[in-house]
């Protein structure tokens, strides 16, 4: 299967053609609930992660609360 | 006593103390001092997960969410822009809608940026926000991030972080005359008399984090500053005595042996 380059949290990754983001996100084992999720800088509905397909030179955020001031 | 309760966007809050949760030493410590001070709002950064190491402790697992309300910050942004899209992100990790803006225009004394804060408040005002928005101890600046809509005036008593303590205490008294918005000194705070201070100047609460979290003691800072806030709050609202230049005694001088 063909491989796409994507870059996530700026680190670069190797995904096959066609990963769902869900697909990612459940095998970074990330708690959906406790993150929030953008591609390309544009917010994702978490409800709709089954339906985006990665693309090759995908930039995707991940990010959480963390200490803070 | 629900009078006394402090009320920020018609939410209502027991405690007038506001604590940050960055700079300590671990989490451990950090939500144990949270629980000390009594606050029941804390500041929180949204920064990137880290997706190497999966087994780092997440603050969600020690300060619960549902018990305490998580005040999403946007500390270390420099720009409108950045601001905005922290915020958003914010919210998207489970509906936060009250929020700290915190826009810098100056690396090193980190003074906010308040034409890039201006701006901001009123976008995300616009988007359904409640914004409290910190800001300099500027009584015209204050007044029009209420007009464009803030929910909270956060003034610096001194900068981010400095321990300096209330440096303009005049501007503070007039920026609380101006305003019936809730009134919260953000930043520079060193002990927990600045803290009584800023209640007695009638401050609706303050917020501290370096204070707290890089005291030797910090368990027992959180202490002293639940205290002090307290304190400040009865003492501002039970009425000072007025200045003499001249003393007055205090036991009659009837029946002086």
């Amino acid at each position: 299967m063909k491989k796409i380059k994507i870059k996530v949290n700026g680190k670069l990754k190797k995904v096959n053609e066609n990963t769902k983001l869900l697909n990612l996100i459940n095998s970074l084992k990330i708690p959906i609930k406790k993150v929030a999720i953008e591609v390309n800088q544009e917010i994702i509905d978490k409800k709709k992660l089954n339906r985006i397909n990665l693309k090759n030179n995908d930039k995707i955020e991940i990010v959480h609360f963390i200490g803070g001031g | 006593m629900k009078k006394n309760d402090l009320v920020i966007a018609n939410k209502r809050f027991k405690s007038r103390l506001i604590v940050g949760t960055g700079k300590y030493r671990n989490m451990q410590e950090c939500a144990k001092s949270v629980k000390l001070s009594g606050a029941e709002i804390v500041t929180v950064a949204v920064r990137r997960v880290n997706i190497i190491d999966k087994k780092k402790p997440l603050l969600m697992d020690y300060i619960d969410p549902k018990k305490i309300t998580y005040l999403p910050n946007t500390a270390g942004c420099f720009s409108s822009e950045e601001a905005l899209r922290t915020l958003r992100l914010a919210r998207e990790i489970g509906g936060w809608k009250l929020v700290k803006l915190e826009v810098l225009g100056d690396k090193k004394n980190l003074f906010p940026e308040m034409i890039e804060t201006l701006k901001s408040t009123e976008v995300l005002t616009k988007e359904g926000f409640k914004v409290m928005v910190y800001c300099n101890d500027d009584p015209l600046m204050a007044k029009r991030l209420e007009n464009v809509g803030a929910c909270a005036i956060m003034p610096l008593a001194a900068p981010i972080g400095s321990g300096l303590g209330i440096l303009n205490k005049v501007n503070i008294r007039i920026i609380r005359t101006q305003t019936k918005l809730p009134l919260i000194i953000d930043a520079g705070l060193g002990q927990a008399s600045d803290a009584t201070i800023a209640m007695e100047l009638g401050c609706d609460g303050v917020l501290v984090n370096t204070a707290i979290a890089k005291a030797k003691k910090p368990f027992q800072m959180a202490l002293a500053f639940k205290d002090a806030v307290k304190a400040g709050r009865h003492s501002y609202l039970s009425g000072r005595i007025e200045k003499s230049l001249v003393g007055s005694r205090s036991s009659p001088s009837k029946g002086i042996i």
